[in-house]
């Protein structure tokens, strides 16, 4: 049994391979069975891929639906439902070919058809993220059902991380053509080709998956199921993990506080790896269009009186690490010779007076409005900390509280000073970095330019790095542009951001991927 | 009570309610609308990238890019014919929604309402018979505790005791998820789940219950008509019972009746605390969400509730004391 199951890893990919001969050399045999409780918060609306791709979806939904590839912390492609593909010496020809036998959860068989809808039709229409591109796609063909070819207007480098499931996952053609997609009856029954499928979910309580029988690898899943409990409350959650009353705890399920309390749980492994495709980078949100929030100098200065090293250590608890320039580490074309300046208060004072910034006679040179950001209690942490490490150098900073709504809206119309947000980077600068800093792209739309932070240099550099089809000529590009960035501080990073997985002991192969918690789970398994 | 007048009683407090209830409805709608940010923005600014087309055919489809004067007219239309509306951002009914959550919320509520009047009522009587003496003193001290203490940090030091320390009872949600449970074994797996969020809720009202029943009863105690029935030798126990206690409910009969009106809006807390699916949550993730619909919905619920509740305490008040008068 375990024999075949091993030739049949080879077929699927190395990746894979290596990941089971792991466990095996750790002397834990694969074993099939048990249902894995964890937790989903906050609850998401609607689990349909593409129509909704809020955190939480992502985490349940890619156990039921996949795409041609996923990515190794390193961010090179691993195969999925594409068994192979090549790319012409041009950069602008993708051919896939597709695994056999893949069908979706009502037995229909997966093709190329279904493929080619996916990305021209069902993603275009639905995810900005997407459509923006799947625009650059000039033609979509399928020479027969098991391959498809797509051919670019333009070489374009980063397009193969864009068949990951959180961006690009394959939907069943028949149940979505001829419909509203939004309101088509499957989005309220998600029919993927995952290895578990949509039973239950009762809302407020929880999602039921289920082991799908006819999943494409033989032998697996491994798990009969996965119950996603919804939580509401942080301090239920850890007490959840912390009784084993679930096994599993992923993204903002935990406060980075209740991290060390829990590292200390001898049953419990707590990782911060799988975040590698994502590589979520904070900062402190700057208006330009607010005064003095324009000068350069006074970004910088405010940049230095920041010690991100009290922000990874003592308030995230180790979780992640300090931003060192606007592209995370762990993305593709970051340059470690490129560092923004640390931390400083003497010269970040001095930057100030040099500027023209006086402090009056309370010691106060502006005062700023600060919304922080409202997605827990860790983020009112940072801009506590945030406040007081401005008052060192005579910035004051008076704390606005909005909920969520408020805050989407605020910062997608331009109506604040400053805030905190993170952005997903989604592995390439092209595809999460560029965004936020050229000129093009300054609208009053949330995770857009919002600062209004405008330089032709930079957007020439983007401009030039995103149609370039070679990697050092990307390079060259892309450090050009960090040198620049890091010189006027367009935003003012903060940290690599990185979520705590924390499970228990029993359950193997969790974080196998740069996508962490994204993956299909068709090889996790419960020991014993 | 005078029967032959209750018709029209009901059909006067009936014209009154739907005005009330009408009211509220364009209130609540005009109140909602007016805070900042809208359910596009909201999936906007969580789902990680967005362009302004995005957001268009999510206003769209929401039916926000209407005047609001029309938004509102349509919503009346339907609140008229008793449609909810519908969840654009779940994609489901109000109704349903609200429908699946409702049992949640009444189990909860309920038994944490009966819980408490039944507890807090003998633990106030008890109090006023052994009025000075040690046992209302303890009585007192616990309710007072119990009314000081805010509800979820009782819910969080009960569970710490019964979930973590003892490992008696689970720490949240309503029932075991992925176990096959028949019969009894469902039963008695609700009621191992709802016994800390029931006795969190209860414990609250239950403190009021007591407070005020003994008060009550002390004044009564004193009054004429009980020194009589005394004095004609009728037993200490029917005294209590028939004579104080009786006359001493109105207040308890008018908290309780406040009280229930919350029934389906009033748990959030205890709900978020113990992760029980119920109606209070399903408003606040609402709130967060700024889903219109289920929000106007779950308020128009909990306006029908305090209504009907306020009418039903109004007639309680005649059945128990005949000479309150069912007048509209």
């Amino acid at each position: 049994m375990a024999f075949s199951r091993r030739g049949l890893m080879a077929a699927a990919g190395a990746p894979v391979l290596m990941r089971v001969a792991d466990a095996l050399a750790q002397g834990i045999q694969p074993r099939r069975g048990g249902i894995l409780q964890t937790i989903l918060t906050p609850e998401p609306p609607i689990l349909q891929l593409g129509v909704n791709n809020q955190g939480p979806t992502l985490v349940a939904a890619s156990k039921m639906f996949q795409s041609l590839l996923t990515f190794s912390p390193t961010l090179e492609p691993i195969p999925v439902l594409a068994k192979s593909w090549e790319v012409s010496g041009d950069g602008r020809e993708y051919v896939f070919r597709l695994q056999d036998n893949v069908k979706f959860h009502d037995g229909t068989p997966m093709t190329a058809d279904d493929v080619i809808f996916s990305i021209m039709r069902f993603h275009m229409e639905l995810a900005p993220r997407a459509r923006a591109i799947f625009q650059m796609i000039d033609s979509a063909t399928a020479p027969d059902p098991l391959t498809v070819r797509l051919t670019l207007k333009q070489p374009f480098q980063p397009f193969l991380l864009m068949f990951e499931v959180t961006a690009c996952c394959i939907v069943s053609k028949r149940l979505f053509d001829g419909q509203d997609f939004r309101t088509a009856p499957t989005v309220q029954r998600p029919v993927g080709t995952g290895p578990f499928r949509f039973v239950e979910w009762q809302r407020g309580n929880f999602v039921r998956l289920e082991r799908f029988e006819e999943y494409w690898k033989p032998g697996q899943p491994y798990l009969d199921g996965i119950i996603y409990r919804i939580v509401p409350d942080s301090q239920s959650r850890r007490l959840a993990i912390e009784t084993g009353q679930v096994q599993m705890t992923q993204a903002n399920d935990i406060e980075p506080f209740d991290v060390p309390g829990l590292r200390q749980r001898p049953n419990l492994t707590v990782e911060t790896k799988g975040w590698e495709y994502f590589s979520p980078l904070s900062w402190m949100e700057i208006n330009h269009r607010v005064a003095p929030l324009g000068d350069p100098r006074v970004r910088r200065a405010m940049s230095m009186a920041i010690d991100r090293n009290f922000i990874t250590n003592r308030l995230w608890f180790g979780v992640g690490k300090p931003a060192t320039n606007p592209i995370a580490s762990t993305t593709r074309f970051h340059d470690t010779a490129v560092k923004i300046a640390g931390h400083d208060v003497r010269t970040a004072n001095q930057l100030l007076d040099a500027a023209g910034l006086r402090p009056n006679a309370q010691g106060i040179r502006a005062t700023l409005k600060h919304i922080p950001l409202p997605y827990g209690e860790i983020w009112t942490r940072l801009s506590e900390y945030l406040r007081q490490s401005m008052r060192q150098i005579g910035i004051q900073l008076e704390m606005e509280s909005v909920d969520a709504g408020s805050w989407a809206r605020r910062i997608g119309n331009w109506e604040y000073e400053t805030s905190v947000n993170f952005v997903y980077q989604y592995g390439d600068p092209t595809l999460g970095v560029e965004r936020t800093y050229v000129s093009s792209n300054i609208q009053r739309v949330t995770f857009t330019n919002t600062g209004g932070y405008a330089n032709p240099r930079v957007d020439e550099l983007f401009l030039a790095a995103r149609s370039a089809a070679d990697a050092t000529e990307r390079q060259r590009a892309f450090t050009d542009a960090q040198k620049i960035l890091v010189e006027e501080v367009p935003q003012i990073w903060l940290t690599e951001l990185a979520f705590p997985t924390i499970h228990d002991k029993k359950l193997n192969n969790v974080i196998t991927t740069g996508v962490g918690v994204h993956t299909s789970f068709d090889d996790v398994f419960l020991a014993g | 009570m005078d029967l032959t007048r209750l018709p029209g009683f009901l059909a006067a407090r009936l014209a009154k309610a739907a005005v009330v209830i009408l009211a509220i409805v364009v209130c609540n709608f005009l109140l909602i609308h007016a805070a900042p940010g809208d359910p596009a923005s909201v999936i906007a600014g969580q789902s990680g990238a967005a362009d302004e087309r995005f957001l268009a055919q999510l206003r769209e489809q929401f039916g926000l890019d209407r005047p609001l004067h029309v938004q509102l007219w349509i919503y009346l239309k339907g609140v008229l014919t008793l449609d909810l509306g519908f969840s654009h951002r779940q994609q489901l009914p109000v109704w349903t929604l609200i429908q699946a959550r409702l049992p949640a919320t009444l189990l909860l509520t309920g038994t944490a309402f009966v819980f408490a009047i039944v507890t807090g009522v003998t633990l106030g009587a008890l109090a006023a018979r052994r009025v000075g003496r040690w046992a209302d003193s303890l009585i007192t001290v616990i309710a007072l505790t119990f009314y000081a203490t805010p509800l979820f940090w009782i819910g969080l030091m009960l569970v710490l005791v019964f979930s973590v320390w003892l490992e008696w009872l689970p720490s949240f949600g309503m029932s075991s998820v992925g176990v096959e449970l028949h019969g009894m074994a469902v039963v008695l797996d609700v009621a191992q789940h709802l016994l800390l969020p029931a006795l969190t809720l209860g414990l609250f009202y239950l403190a009021v219950y007591a407070r005020l029943t003994r008060a009550t009863m002390l004044e009564v105690a004193d009054q004429d008509f009980v020194k009589t029935a005394r004095a004609k030798g009728v037993p200490e126990g029917r005294v209590l019972r028939a004579h104080v206690l009786r006359n001493a409910m109105l207040p308890v009969i008018t908290f309780a009746g406040i009280q229930a009106g919350q029934l389906v809006g009033g748990a959030i807390l205890v709900e978020t605390v113990f992760a029980w699916p119920g109606i209070g949550r399903l408003a606040f993730d609402a709130l967060l969400a700024r889903d219109y619909a289920v929000l106007l919905g779950v308020f128009f619920c909990t306006s029908v509730m305090v209504v009907a509740f306020n009418l039903v305490t109004d007639l309680l008040y005649a059945v128990v004391d005949p000479r309150v008068e069912a007048v509209g």
